[in-house]
């Protein structure tokens, strides 16, 4: 054990006790390819200079949504709080979005 | 100009930064050896946040004992671990 082992962040998993790993492959969904497709986005944008930018957010998910999250999930969490930064967004705007497509699939 | 050459002996520092850093807890304080020296990239604490990454750092890849790493390894004992860490998170071990 190091002397900083209690100075983590959720992300820092290596060597915690867990189950197996999952080593299998998985189809991307539409919604985790769009993910994708709005990372390079914003890179081609500038709002993104290096991926660690959105890694950083990651690391600084609070542990419980950080557990809850998927992968993708993850990084579109990252991606929201950095276009907030930026200026791109709102977080009004980003909530009356997420309204809107709720009552939308509720609708249906 | 890389500080270290290859086989020479390193100790990670242990040490933590709430910055995004790139150096998992279960290397932090183990002693390991160089196995390449890569090249020169910005500083991932920079990097994240949104900065230049200067000043750039020499990234080495360290080779780990698996044996030093977990206390009850099982598998053979000449197994090792390579990562890649950053000249700032390094020391001389020699």
């Amino acid at each position: 054990m190091t002397k900083t082992d209690t100075l983590t962040k959720p992300h820092d998993l290596g060597g915690l006790p867990a189950g197996p790993v999952d080593r299998d492959e998985h189809e991307l969904a539409y919604w985790e390819r769009r993910i994708e497709a709005m990372i390079s986005l914003c890179f081609a944008k500038g709002v993104l200079k290096d991926v660690a930018q959105l890694r950083d957010g990651i690391e600084n998910l609070a542990p419980e949504a950080y557990e809850e999250l998927s992968y993708y999930e993850r990084w579109a969490a990252s991606m929201a709080l950095l276009l907030q930064d930026a200026g791109v967004v709102t977080e009004a705007e980003l909530q009356s979005a997420i309204a809107r497509l709720r009552q939308a699939q509720g609708a249906d | 100009m890389a500080r270290f050459g290859i086989g020479d002996q390193v100790l990670i520092q242990d040490r933590y930064t709430p910055a995004h850093h790139r150096v998992p807890r279960y290397v932090k304080g183990q002693r390991g050896e160089i196995e390449r020296v890569c090249a020169a990239f910005g500083q991932p604490e920079s990097l994240a946040a949104g900065g230049d990454g200067e000043p750039f750092q020499t990234l080495y890849r360290v080779r780990l004992k698996q044996t030093d790493l977990w206390s009850d390894y099982a598998g053979n004992p000449a197994d090792s671990l390579e990562i890649e860490v950053f000249e700032h998170w390094l020391e001389s071990a020699d």
